[in-house]
């Protein structure tokens, strides 16, 4: 008997979210702020399903009600992805440690 | 044109580097690789996507066209976004991300062909149900978002908005999403499946509406959850590994931020989620409402305890990044240094109105961050500590939630800034803090009250010092 494909990628998903789990207690307090801005610019290669969208064309063409909503989609993500990857960067560039010379 | 046996690979690959991404905040030094390994691993599952479907006739442009849109969008945002208001920025954020699953969810079920779901009025039940999920939860994350959005930027009051019968309306508009699916599933109806998402959008909103503004870090981790489990149902949808991964990270990622909040605030999930804290009950305050005398100081004052002092604790709130005082502070306190006083900060895990708020605030204004202390770490310090200078921070100090089985933050972890040989508040007014509970610390001989606007008070502190 052959295992449903499903079953794979809900071990996948189980075994992520132990991972998870695990990772984010070791997240030091004082950086909660840009993980919360990272996660939302990673869980934003949801645009790799806009990009399938985006590009199916069928008897109506480029532009039909399917792939209009995929190109909405690519640009709500890629507002995400920029935004939220950038500002996790300025974020952390303010965390300095003392000076040693002083 | 890639098989797909190599960008299932690459996928993971990607899926992979977002671990590394999260896992790199574990300390200031490594965050910012951790960052790259995350744009590392975008770049890569967006480079597979193109080459897997392989097909770059004039569709291509249009999707560049709006990834640049969006880009440049995003881009701008992220430069020009003052700091104090990063807690509406990534509200706004989920928002974006629970409507980009709701469209992408929208476009799976109008053209299953393009994803291999089956065909149009016959796409596979597993497939059904996981769009429909990920579309639900998509869309109560983008409206839970806009409310919390609404009410961070004050457009919206903050206060809770309750009614009768309110949480029975929730209850019976989740089981009737369920039912839905299940005929959605018999149906394959269009209607059907615009019901789900009309429905999850009014969920959404009813869910947020109730909670008030303090319980705001609560409401944004828990909607970076829903974020997060809304992108791995499409990534069940779509058979992608990258999206299962980050789904099951950013979903697992809000639950424990929502968990670590409500312990700094000794609250059930439940009963945030409830809400309606603050604006109810409150029937224990009348007889301590005759006057009680507080002494009343200024900026003099002061700044002679300080000068006076050989090592002080701030304990910053949400009044600082309201006044946006932290420029301020840090300059007071590199005066302090100057005179050889020893200063470090002491964080409330609930301080501002998202985790790691006041880090941010202070980080930004170039405080180093071995200074700043979480609550564990330095509650033990104030009892050898001279002085406590809170500026605007109220309940997280309060003592009653050691001593006052009454009172309702009984129970929460507090500052033991009362444990301090004095302690400086700065504050508007007497006015109680968000719990609308009397702070009793404000009555004590050692307490020194400083009624005036943080940032200007902690300007003032510094010319007298």
């Amino acid at each position: 008997m052959e295992i449903d494909p499903f079953i794979f990628r809900l071990s996948i998903f189980i075994l992520s979210i132990f991972i998870g789990y695990y990772v984010v207690w070791s997240v030091t307090p004082s950086l909660h702020t840009p993980l919360m801005s990272v996660t939302n610019a990673i869980s934003s290669v949801i645009i790799v399903g806009a990009i399938i969208a985006g590009l199916a064309e069928n008897s109506e063409g480029i532009f039909n009600t399917s792939s209009i909503f995929g190109f909405l989609a690519i640009s709500l993500a890629a507002i995400n992805i920029f935004g939220g990857f950038l500002v996790t960067q300025r974020m952390l560039q303010m965390y300095k440690k003392k000076k040693k010379d002083k | 044109m890639m098989s797909a046996n190599l960008s299932a690979i690459f996928y993971l690959i990607s899926g992979v580097l977002f671990i590394l991404a999260l896992r790199g905040l574990s300390s200031p030094e490594t965050s910012r690789q951790g960052n790259f390994f995350g744009i590392l691993g975008m770049i890569i599952a967006i480079t597979v996507t193109f080459l897997s479907i392989g097909n770059f006739s004039n569709g291509f442009v249009y999707v560049l066209i709006f990834l640049i849109i969006g880009g440049l969008i995003g881009t701008f945002i992220a430069y020009k976004i003052p700091m104090t208001a990063m807690p509406e920025l990534v509200a706004g954020f989920h928002s974006l991300v629970g409507l980009a699953a709701v469209f992408v969810a929208i476009s799976a079920f109008l053209n299953p062909e393009a994803f291999n779901l089956g065909s149009t009025g016959n796409i596979k039940i597993g497939s059904l149900i996981e769009m429909s999920i990920g579309a639900s939860v998509g869309a109560i994350t983008f409206s839970g978002s806009i409310i919390a959005f609404l009410k961070l930027q004050g457009i919206m009051s903050g206060s809770p908005i309750t009614f009768k019968g309110q949480h029975l309306i929730n209850l019976l508009l989740g089981l009737s999403i369920i039912v839905l699916i299940f005929y959605l599933c018999k149906t394959q109806s269009d209607s059907l499946f615009w019901r789900i998402i009309g429905i999850s959008f009014l969920l959404g909103l009813l869910l947020i509406i109730p909670i008030g503004g303090a319980d705001m870090p609560v409401v944004i981790s828990m909607l970076n959850s829903y974020s997060g489990w809304a992108a791995a149902g499409i990534g069940f949808t779509l058979e992608n590994t990258a999206l299962i991964i980050t789904g099951a990270l950013v979903g697992s990622s809000g639950a424990i931020l929502s968990y670590i909040m409500c312990k700094g605030m000794n609250r059930s999930f439940f009963s945030v989620i409830l809400g309606g804290f603050g604006a109810t009950e409150q029937s224990s305050s009348p007889q301590n409402k005759e006057q009680k005398p507080v002494k009343n100081g200024n900026a003099e004052d002061a700044a002679f305890l300080m000068k006076n002092a050989s090592s002080i604790i701030i304990v910053p709130g949400y009044g600082m990044a309201v006044a946006q005082a932290q420029h301020a502070l840090r300059e007071m306190v590199d005066t302090l240094k100057k005179n050889d006083i020893k200063v470090t900060y002491a964080i409330h895990p609930v301080a501002g109105r998202m985790p790691g708020h006041m880090n941010v605030l202070l980080a930004e204004a170039n405080v180093p961050y071995d200074e700043v202390f979480e609550l564990e770490e330095i509650n033990n310090d104030f009892a050898n500590a001279d002085v406590a200078f809170v500026i605007g921070a109220n309940d997280v100090t309060n003592p009653a939630a050691k001593t006052d089985p009454q009172s309702p933050i009984y129970g929460m972890p507090v500052l033991d800034v009362e444990k301090c040989k004095s302690v400086l508040f700065v504050k508007r007014s007497l006015s109680p803090g968000y719990a609308g509970i009397d702070n009793d610390l404000f009555y004590r001989d050692n307490t020194l009250m400083l009624f005036a606007d943080a940032k200007k008070m902690t300007e003032d502190i510094t010319k007298n010092l």
